[in-house]
């Protein structure tokens, strides 16, 4: 079952945390969107957006078990000899001599890597650190995409020519959502202040996790008893501020959204909640009983 | 003799009227109107439910159990809540092969548990469909951490996943019950 749908509607940044939580291992593609004329309809049945189909493929990530490995990009160009040119570890002309060359003698990239570390070019070091700049960035240019289809194929694997560097996606996406925030698309994806926070189950998470001075000053008042929008005062923060915090947090999987423990001041728009039948058990039973007969025919 | 309520709640076009219907020992009760011919909704469906949808299972002569399906459209939301008041849970039902609808399921989540916080469970439905996601899948991009939500595959045309859906939400209403 290929997981398929488009960056309008489940980006980029959720894309990757879906991957990185279910430690897929596979190929994502994006495509480029071409138009058909035809509208289509979101959840609320009134919000209509343009409906693409899937041209030529423009993007390619390669995961193992959620980390990703490979990344490549029409529009970069991704030779080993440009990489390390645009990291500062060749100049123009020792990529060009590099490049020619290893393009003559139909070296792979990992044969490459293998022939300059041995020509004291470049350390096995300066290589993961290009390629895993280079895979970051294009990551980062993906994370800005807005409306193209995508797919995702399970077990697909890279070119075993190149050179697979595997990059945690977590602090991937704790700084791509700080470059892609957006005030329209955070309140969409957090759209109630008067939730909580808490922090998630496993400790785990939090491993390898870099925060920033404001992330850190958030954290400090995560309780269930707090809601976002009294944490964001305590903190000093906009509406906007926070959210962007907030939803780098959730996205890392850092913590989990929850209904306050003490109720936070109500925003005009909330309604009250409706009063609730509370049923007997042995009223529950017998519905239960009743439902396992039913063998209705559609 | 005693009715209670069960609500079936979802995006526009998720499958909830096809649900009650499926299991309804009635003809449901439907509040549907045609969507007018040349509107996109209409690539989707050629009715849409305005107001409600109403199912009955009768248990015996002390018992009945209503189901209530929600209107999809936003611009009938205002009954929402009417709907919601003294509901014993509700079912989200999400189109699985529609990512598109994803986040307006987690919002219509989001508002049934501020207006009662019974017990739910979430129904991904068109399991059968090709472009289905799985409903691990779904999990994560409904954001639903909480390991005790159930999130059950779906095919809302046939008996056998919507019994066990409607059973689950009972076994999390007993679960509820005990834990207090």
């Amino acid at each position: 079952m290929a997981l398929k749908g488009n960056l309008a509607v489940f980006t980029t940044t959720q894309l990757l945390n879906l991957i990185n939580l279910s430690k897929r291992s596979g190929s994502l593609t994006i495509f480029e969107g071409v138009e058909t004329g035809e509208k289509m309809m979101l959840g609320d049945g009134r919000t209509q957006i343009d409906k693409l189909v899937a041209g030529k493929p423009l993007a390619r990530l390669n995961f193992r078990e959620g980390k990703l490995v490979f990344a490549e990009m029409q529009s970069k160009d991704g030779h080993l000899a440009s990489i390390l040119q645009r990291s500062g570890k060749l100049n123009e002309e020792q990529s060009r001599l590099i490049r020619q060359r290893a393009e003559a003698l139909k070296m792979s990239d990992k044969g490459l890597a293998l022939s300059l570390i041995n020509a004291n070019y470049v350390t096995q070091k300066d290589i993961i650190q290009s390629i895993q700049k280079h895979t970051v960035s294009i990551v980062f240019d993906l994370m800005t995409w807005k409306r193209e289809p995508f797919e995702f194929k399970e077990g697909d694997q890279a070119p075993a020519s190149r050179i697979l560097v595997p990059i945690d996606l977590r602090n991937i996406i704790i700084e791509g959502t700080r470059i892609q925030n957006e005030q329209l698309e955070l309140e969409k994806e957090i759209p109630n202040l008067d939730m909580a926070l808490r922090f998630a189950e496993d400790p785990s998470s939090f491993k390898n996790i870099k925060l920033g001075a404001n992330e850190w000053r958030v954290v400090g008042f995560i309780n269930p008893k707090n809601s976002i929008r009294q944490i964001a005062k305590a903190c000093n923060m906009t509406d906007t501020e926070i959210r962007r915090i907030v939803y780098a947090l959730l996205q890392a999987g850092l913590v989990q959204m929850v209904k306050p423990q003490v109720e936070a001041k109500r925003r005009p728009d909330i309604r009250h909640p409706v009063p609730r039948n509370t049923p007997d058990r042995d009223v529950v039973n017998r519905l239960i009983t009743k439902i396992k007969t039913i063998n209705k025919t559609p | 003799m005693q009715t209670v309520k069960m609500v079936i709640t979802g995006p526009f076009s998720s499958g909830k009227t096809e649900f009650i219907k499926t299991i309804s020992e009635i003809d449901v009760v439907s509040t549907e109107r045609s969507i007018t011919p040349d509107s996109v909704e209409s690539q989707e469906k050629s009715e849409t439910t305005v107001a409600m949808d109403f199912g009955r299972i009768t248990v015996d002569n002390d018992l009945v159990l209503y189901l209530f399906g929600t209107p999809g459209q936003r611009r009938f939301d205002f009954m929402w809540e009417i709907l919601a008041e003294g509901m014993l849970g509700f079912v989200v039902m999400v189109d699985s092969s529609k990512p598109e609808t994803f986040r307006e399921a987690r919002s219509i989540l989001e508002t049934f548990r501020a207006y009662a916080p019974t017990p739910y469970v979430v129904a991904a439905n068109k399991q059968d469909h090709a472009d289905a996601w799985k409903p691990e899948d779904l999990r994560i991009a409904l954001r639903i951490e909480d390991e005790n939500v159930k999130l059950l595959p779906c095919i809302a045309t046939d008996i056998e996943y919507v019994r066990e859906v409607l059973l689950e939400l009972l076994y999390s209403i007993l679960e509820e019950m005990d834990s207090n």
